[in-house]
């Protein structure tokens, strides 16, 4: 597309500067969060038929295309948390997670891509307390943090002191993210000042470690709820906001997305502090990916769409990338059991 | 740039659809398209070829016809061959072909949006995902209307032979919009596609060769403005459509202004997009983009005021401009652009002189900061901030990506500004509040009120607009009503009877009107004359005491609910059938017109009192009427000596009221099911102002029929009696007076019949007029009409039949007095 010179209507007068767009440092301070303002979660105001139209013109709007698709596709791969949440999870296969977190893609595709100086790796690793020891071992030297998800995950509901004693545990046992579950019933009950003091606790209870708040979108009801969810979890101190456990019903969907990077766009303007977010549950394709990170691009701009601002919580989505990359190297369809198994 | 680059990056590269297959399939026809005649593509008799050039890069894509004269009336001859044939065929039949239709443009859909794209220069995204799946679903949906016609259009037939006009800016929907209901519907067609953009409907032709359409049922012609004159002036087509400029509209409804063909006219606009203080700014934002960015601003209903809640308009203004910066312009088969090309370099220097304007007139111009293409006709996304309403750019119609934003105060402002335009063709209304939406959305003079989303369309909805955005609606069952007439008009003319009655001024001596010479008038008027002679009713006193005078019976105006004397002191004699004076009537002017529109204006709460009340109304003027029977028999007697007749007009003219007052309550809207989540509320709506020129042939069936209806919907009547027979209506305001019809309502001016169409019909604050008299009044009211382009319904002078209720009553005339608003309201918290 030629863009070499500027349509100038009115060669005489200045067309006006770009607004201050939302554009957080290279290494933005961690969120300290503010005061409970309860006018502003009352302020909020979410059209669900607009934002679905949004949403779905999110992948219709934009696509990319061959190297493009392919070095979105990498970028994709760094931003994922690699995650096995299952009942029969062994240090077995904790360990393969591991491996794979830190060479998500063959030498030889990363090669033919000239991708190989870029340093290629998952952006974390993501298992239950129980296995975190076990992954810290396993990532050590690599940089690679390990998230834990905690308290009471997935529903939340386990007594209040045993789930702020699960934080301090899994950061005690090396996590340095940690991704909690918020109690549902506050939200729908409006209950916010509960909701405040609940993450607030889990932010303090975290220390060093970085705190996601897991929103449980899938159980909230309303696309209003999800926003002012959002609100408060900022308000409280999250590092990030995330929609879903993947364990219910309905998981990270678009529309839930952009309500709640919306909801981020506005906190930061607000306050100058970047909250990151992180779509989890469902996401699949490579495909899906792009779209994410179509939406955090076009919403939120490209600086929102690195590890320190934006994650996937996913398990099989690395795989459908490997073989899309696999295509754009060879011309050929891929087949999973080509890429090493996580 | 290599996949290191991009990973850092992440810019967005080149996202080419391929043109391959539409530019082979213009290799294939070596690129020069002759016209689309009976069935057979043919060389343009006229020899003359024009060039149609992509917008991207100026360069041609092909040569198309210039249709002549003889062109076009081959194309004409050859619709109205077909037309028995067609209209003949079972609904199921018609069904069937535009079934097929609908299914060759799903399977050829990337073919037809691909096409478009080059043709017009409107991104890839849009045509692929907008245009060609509405353009499929228009011919669906209209399957299933020819399927139903019989049993849904009982007593309605095709209206014949129409001609229609089509834009640059859809170019393939709105061929969709015109020919599948009109095919729907029995009709054959004669369509010219916009010179710019010619090549999808060519493409549709082969479609329709392809799937066998009956030659001649779809003509296409191409060419300029030259080729859309032939067609407007051809005696041999029975109706226009047309999509276009309000200014192209105003000169086709003057060149078909007595031809008695019907028209339908889409036209421009300026529509609002109101955002009050509780909106979801960022679905908003997203909002103005469909608004105003979607198909380059080139859009008729694009939402190009936005008007925001001073609270809310610093914040919209800057999160708008945020947005703006992430648009892409660019190459329009680009996947990943948002703004394409401006359909020709006029187009884009009238954007650019218009912009100009702007500035000039002090408002202030933004744009985002990266730089357009230079090769091709690009402009980029423009936001006025700092307009008032009176500049030029808030006014007229920059058809261009450019928006203005101005501020209101309360929601009665916010209505007020919105409807401070000439057009009315849609409004976009921002709100979580149903309660607000609900209350601004029949507030609105606008065809379509999109509530909490914008420039959304479809097949079961009707689109057109209010004011000067032209009449007719397009979609839905409202829009096939242009497509239809009533079967007892046909047969009328079978039997001769539609040749145009002599027009009554010149009728000879019984029935001329001009002041009888033996009393020596006044200029314009009767001097008053000898009591006893005037009269026809004489009164004796009681006790056979000799014979006492008459008292003298004024007839005089009935405007704003009180009887009031002409601005003139002039009065005009009313004969009997034996040429016996029967009274006197005023005559009124311009300034009693004038004066009767602004009195109608004042009763505009009738239009919002209840239909329930205005029913109630309506009965209790029957029961008035009733009570005073004898007296209008006689009167309706005197005046056209039909004794029997006259006693039988009264009763019919009794329940003509209770016909309206029943359906002022019954004429429903519609819940049209538009194929996403939200309801869309067909509502009719009254006109507003309308001036009913009442026929000569019944004195008071005559009068009751034309001025009943339009107030049983909620509007406003300038009346003119029949200028031989007007002292049925004079006598009727009595009536009125004791029957608690809002004053205003009902204004009634007699006089010269088209003396007072005429000024009724150019008076700008009259919303619609409606005339039953002579071939040449009707011409006149129909040119007259223009400078406001209110609707019309004039009679040509073709005799109805008052007294047959098929004829003189029914739906026919509530359509005539109401106007569709759909009001689409999406739902889901």
């Amino acid at each position: 597309m030629a863009t070499t010179q500027r349509e100038r209507i009115l060669p005489d007068r200045p067309t006006g500067v770009r607004p201050p767009g939302p554009q957080p440092a290279l290494a933005p301070p961690r969120n300290p969060g503010l005061p409970l303002e309860l006018d502003w979660i009352r302020d909020v105001r979410v059209n669900r038929s607009a934002v679905e139209r949004r949403a779905a013109a999110i992948g219709t709007r934009r696509t990319v295309k061959r190297a493009w698709q392919a070095a979105w596709l990498l970028r994709a791969v760094t931003l994922i948390d690699l995650t096995t949440l299952s009942g029969d999870d062994t240090p077995g296969n904790v360990l393969r997670l591991c491996a794979k977190a830190r060479r998500p893609v063959r030498d030889d595709l990363l090669d033919a891509l000239g991708a190989r100086d870029l340093g290629i790796t998952t952006a974390a690793v993501c298992v239950y307390h129980a296995w975190v020891e076990t992954a810290v071992r396993a990532l050590q030297g690599s940089g690679l943090p390990v998230a834990a998800v905690s308290t009471g995950f997935p529903a939340g509901l386990s007594p209040f002191p045993q789930r702020v004693a699960e934080i301090h545990a899994s950061v005690a046992a090396g996590a340095r993210e940690i991704d909690v579950v918020i109690t549902r019933a506050h939200v729908l009950r409006g209950e916010w000042e509960a909701l405040y003091d609940e993450v607030r606790a889990f932010r303090d209870a975290c220390g060093d470690a970085h705190l996601k708040v897991i929103l449980g979108t899938g159980e909230l009801g309303t696309l209003r709820n999800v926003a002012r969810a959002s609100l408060v979890a900022m308000m409280a101190g999250a590092d990030f906001i995330k929609t879903s456990t993947g364990k219910e019903s309905t998981n990270a969907t678009l529309p839930v997305g952009l309500v709640m990077v919306r909801t981020i766009r506005a906190y930061f303007q607000r306050t100058g502090h970047a909250v990151g977010f992180k779509p989890a549950g469902g996401i699949r394709t490579a495909k899906q990916a792009l779209e994410w990170l179509l939406l955090m691009k076009e919403e939120l701009g490209e600086r929102w769409c690195r590890p320190d601002l934006f994650r996937f919580g996913a398990s099989s989505l690395l795989g459908d990338i490997e073989r899309q990359l696999e295509h754009f190297v060879t011309g050929r369809y891929s087949a999973a059991h080509r890429h090493p198994m996580a | 740039m290599n996949v290191a680059e991009i990973f850092e990056t992440l810019e967005y590269g080149p996202a080419p659809e391929s043109a391959a297959p539409a530019l082979a399939w213009l290799d294939r026809h070596e690129r020069t398209f002759g016209l689309f005649i009976d069935g057979r593509w043919a060389p343009p008799r006229s020899g003359e070829y024009f060039e149609t050039v992509n917008p991207a890069d100026a360069r041609p894509l092909a040569r198309v016809a210039q249709a002549g004269k003889e062109d076009v009336d081959r194309a004409v001859a050859a619709a109205r061959a077909a037309l028995p044939a067609w209209q003949a065929v079972p609904g199921h039949a018609r069904a069937r072909y535009l079934y097929a239709l609908a299914r060759q443009l799903q399977k050829h859909s990337r073919l037809f949006a691909v096409l478009e794209s080059l043709d017009n220069g409107k991104p890839i995204r849009e045509s692929r995902d907008i245009d060609i799946p509405l353009v499929a679903r228009h011919f669906y949906h209209h399957a299933g209307w020819a399927q139903l016609m019989e049993r849904e259009f009982p007593g309605y037939t095709a209206v014949g032979v129409v001609g229609q006009i089509i834009p640059w800016n859809f170019p393939l929907l709105m061929l969709a919009w015109k020919v599948a209901p009109a095919l729907a519907m029995g009709n054959t067609v004669v369509l010219k596609p916009a010179e710019f953009t010619p090549l999808t409907a060519l493409l549709f032709a082969e479609v329709c060769a392809d799937v066998g359409l009956p030659p001649g049922v779809l003509n296409i012609v191409t060419g300029d403005g030259r080729t859309g004159a032939l067609i407007v002036e051809h005696p041999d087509v029975d109706k226009i459509a047309f999509t276009g400029s309000t200014e192209v509209g105003r000169i086709i409804r003057e060149a078909t202004a007595g031809s008695g063909k019907r028209l339908s006219l889409e036209l421009g606009g300026k529509s609002p997009f109101i955002v009050y203080d509780d909106a979801d700014l960022d679905s908003v934002v997203e909002g103005v983009v469909d608004a105003i960015w979607f198909n380059q601003g080139q859009v008729c209903c694009a939402g190009s005021r936005i008007l925001a809640h001073e609270g809310i308009a610093a914040t919209l203004e800057a999160r708008l401009k945020a947005r703006m910066e992430t648009l892409r312009v660019g190459d329009p088969l680009d996947k990943a652009v948002d703004i394409g090309a401006i359909v020709a370099p006029a187009q884009l220097e009238k954007i650019q002189r218009l912009v100009r304007q702007g500035v000039e007139e002090g408002a202030v111009l933004w744009q985002p900061s990266w730089s357009c293409p230079t090769e091709g006709w690009f402009f980029p996304p423009t936001l006025f901030t700092d307009v008032s309403p009176a500049a030029t750019i808030a006014q007229v119609e920059i058809f261009g990506p450019v928006v203005v934003m101005m501020t209101f105060r309360t929601p009665e402002e916010s209505v007020a500004l919105a409807n401070n335009t000439r057009y009315g063709l849609a409004a976009s209304v921002w709100t979580e509040n149903v309660n607000l939406a609900l209350d601004i959305a029949p507030k609105l003079k606008a065809g379509t009120v999109w509530i909490n989303c914008t420039n959304v369309f479809d097949a079961a909805a009707g689109f057109g607009g209010y004011r000067e955005s032209g009449y007719g609606r397009e979609g839905g069952r409202e829009g096939l009503w242009e497509y239809v007439k009533p079967e007892w008009e046909t047969h009328a003319a079978k039997a001769g009877l539609a040749a145009a009655r002599p027009d009554l001024d010149a009728a000879g001596p019984d029935l001329d009107l001009e002041p009888d010479p033996a009393p020596a008038p006044g200029a314009g008027g009767a001097a008053p004359a000898p009591d006893a002679v005037l009269r026809n009713e004489i009164e004796f006193a009681p006790n056979g005491a000799a014979p006492l005078p008459p008292i003298d019976r004024t007839a005089k105006l009935y405007i704003g609910g009180r009887q009031v004397r002409p601005d003139q002191g002039y009065s005009l004699p009313v004969h009997a059938p034996d040429g016996r004076l029967l009274g006197e009537v005023a005559h009124g002017n311009r300034k009693d017109i004038r004066n009767a529109v602004e009195a109608a204006h004042k009763a505009a709460a009738w239009g919002r009192a209840t239909a329930h009340l205005r029913a109630q109304v309506l009965y209790y003027i029957a029961e008035n009427l009733a009570a005073r029977a004898d007296e209008f028999a006689a009167r309706v007697h005197a005046m056209n000596g039909a004794s029997p007749a006259a006693a039988a007009e009264v009763a019919r003219a009794i329940e003509r009221l209770f016909t309206y007052a029943a359906y002022a309550d019954k004429f429903d809207g519609a819940v049209h099911p538009t194929p996403f989540r939200n309801v869309t509320l067909a509502m009719h709506e009254p006109i507003g102002v309308i001036g009913v020129v009442c026929p000569d042939d019944a004195p008071l069936l005559g009068f009751i029929s034309t001025v009943i209806p339009p107030i049983a919907m909620g509007n406003a009547v300038v009346a003119v009696p029949s200028e031989r027979f007007p002292l049925a209506a004079t006598d009727f305001y009595q009536v009125l007076d004791t029957s608690d019809l809002p004053g205003g309502v009902l204004n009634i001016v007699t006089g010269r019949r088209d003396e007072l169409a005429q000024v009724l019909a150019a008076h700008d604050d009259v919303d619609a007029v409606w005339y039953f008299g002579s071939r040449e009044g009707s011409a006149a009211v129909e040119r007259l009409s223009t400078g406001n382009m209110k609707r019309t319904w004039v009679d040509y002078g073709r005799p109805r039949d008052w007294t047959d209720p098929r004829q003189g009553e029914g739906v026919e005339f509530l359509r005539q007095a109401t106007q569709v608003k759909n009001i689409w309201v999406p739902y889901g918290e």
